[in-house]
């Protein structure tokens, strides 16, 4: 049986405190405030929960802790954890539940303090015997050789990836919630410090602290509700690989299969997507998946972005929050993407609104390009 | 093929990444190879990626290859180093580094030759990389 387009809804979505937040929130007091904020966003309480869904590096049973936190015992938990796309498996499997029977108000979760405590006491590090004394940077130098690949198939040019670092940072000075305030150009990106080659840190996403959660219900559910339900047209779920030097092809990602999964079962094209939110975790891989996703042809990505389309204004609105180079980025970013995707599809995103957003597409990209997982939302009218 | 493959239902005395080492330590690059699929396979394990249902066997790597991808690293102290993808003239890529040229002058494209370096904090010495001039005599 395949899950039904359109059977559940988005009916809450909410950040939690962003940025650097006060001393001492824990990312499970980033995660109450985000739940309780996306609650409040769908007009449900918590004791309307019954289906919770996360991931985050700082709680290994994460499910469990935020049970014990927000004392409810709900009927469903699932906390895969595929980095930063765990959120959108996230949707594609609260859907499957939610169809099941097996919960009918699913919470998905995520709260990180990577700015306050350090990267290197947020995460457990990953060893792999066969890379780790190379000493690669990872992940920045997991994209950086991805990145010379790309370079050297297509005539990629840093400059061309320079561009997406500066179309999300004009769009992150439209959002009063981003992390960046100041203007940035591409001649800024290229002489920033260098970080693994080709990539500086400008190239990179930000090290901040942040959380946040979305409400998924029945549609049928989601229609009694305080906001106008945002549907779960189709998703997609795919990975080829953990350690870099074991991706089959450096410049061909898994999104391929994640976007095909999605845009079948959503009955869309590329060209009905009105807004793209892809994971940013580096320049590079806004490149990637618009290629992947079918925006453009496998390796025409620098060129098709360098006419600036997808800055405000452009014709092909891209990461419209400012995205994890220039809004917000605690580690694992893909719950910001669902967000801002469900504030375009309600039309919410005041001076960032893309005109008539219908369907807008959410990309989430885990470990180093390694697991992909595609969302793609729509209006009523879309159902 | 240099070592009997092991019946897979009995316990296992040396483990796929100690066999790796112990190779590293006699100065070869070793592989395992599935007969099964009919090619190479990195990182050495104890199933086939590739659907083969016949135990893994081991090979001795030529050790010649290919810069596949590469990168500096810019590390915040020290001097900047490569990382490189190798792709061995077997089929099969590995993470590694390439010596005795500049950092930023390792290229895509460029033939590399192991060699085997002592890192005191590793358990075996490193596999790395060196350019080699193709003689086409």
């Amino acid at each position: 049986m395949n899950v039904r387009r359109g059977s559940c809804a988005i009916v809450g979505a909410a950040e939690s405190d962003l940025g650097q937040v006060a001393p001492g929130l824990s990312p499970l007091d980033l995660m109450a405030q985000g739940i309780t904020r996306a609650l409040d966003d769908a007009g449900l309480a918590l004791s309307d929960v019954d289906g919770l869904f996360g991931a985050a590096t700082q709680s290994r049973m994460l499910t469990l802790a935020l049970r014990e936190y927000l004392g409810i015992d709900p009927r469903y938990g699932d906390s895969t954890y595929l980095g930063g796309s765990s959120f959108m498996s996230h949707v594609a499997h609260a859907q499957a539940a939610i169809e099941a029977g097996l919960c009918e108000v699913a919470v998905i979760t995520y709260g990180s303090t990577q700015r306050s405590d350090g990267r290197s006491n947020t995460r457990a590090p990953d060893i792999n015997p066969y890379e780790t004394p190379f000493k690669p940077f990872l992940p920045s130098t997991a994209y950086a050789l991805a990145a010379s690949r790309h370079m050297h198939e297509f005539g990629t040019t840093r400059e061309q990836l320079a561009e997406i670092a500066v179309a999300a940072r004009e769009w992150a000075l439209l959002n009063p919630k981003a992390w960046e305030k100041e203007p940035l150009s591409i001649e800024k990106v290229l002489s920033s410090r260098m970080v693994s080659y080709p990539l500086t840190v400008r190239d990179c996403c930000l090290v901040t602290d942040g959380g946040g959660a979305i409400v998924m219900t029945s549609a049928e559910r989601a229609r009694d509700l305080k906001k106008p339900p945002v549907f779960v047209l189709g998703c997609g779920e795919s990975a080829s690989h953990t350690a870099i030097s074991n991706m089959p092809d450096l410049t061909r990602t898994a999104a391929i299969r994640s976007g095909e999964l999605a845009y079948a079962r959503a009955g869309v094209a590329p060209r009905d997507v009105k807004v793209r939110e892809v994971y940013d975790a580096f320049t590079l891989t806004t490149l990637l998946f618009l290629e992947d996703l079918g925006f453009c042809s496998k390796g025409e990505g620098g060129a098709f972005v360098s006419d600036g389309k997808l800055r405000p204004g452009g014709s092909l609105p891209t990461n419209t929050n400012g995205g994890g180079l220039s809004y917000c980025h605690p580690g694992m970013y893909g719950l910001f993407l669902l967000i801002e995707a469900v504030r375009q599809v309600r039309g919410e995103s005041g001076v960032r609104q893309v005109k008539d957003c219908d369907i807008a597409l959410a990309h989430g990209n885990g470990g180093v390009l390694s697991s992909q997982a595609t969302v793609i939302l729509g209006s009523a009218a879309t159902v | 093929m240099i070592q009997p493959m092991q019946d897979p239902s009995s316990p296992m005395t040396e483990s796929p990444l100690e066999t790796y080492r112990r190779h590293l330590r006699a100065g070869e690059l070793a592989y395992q190879y599935s007969e099964d699929a009919g090619r190479a396979v990195f990182f050495p394990r104890l199933a086939c990626p590739y659907g083969g249902r016949a135990p893994l066997g081991w090979r001795i790597s030529q050790g010649r290859g290919v810069v596949h991808a590469t990168t500096v690293v810019f590390p915040r102290e020290g001097a900047p180093y490569n990382v490189a993808i190798v792709e061995l003239d077997e089929g099969f890529r590995m993470m590694s580094r390439v010596e005795g040229m500049k950092a930023d002058q390792v290229a895509i494209g460029l033939r590399v030759r192991v060699g085997f370096v002592q890192d005191e904090k590793q358990p075996a010495p490193l596999p790395v990389f060196h350019p080699i001039e193709e003689t086409t005599a």
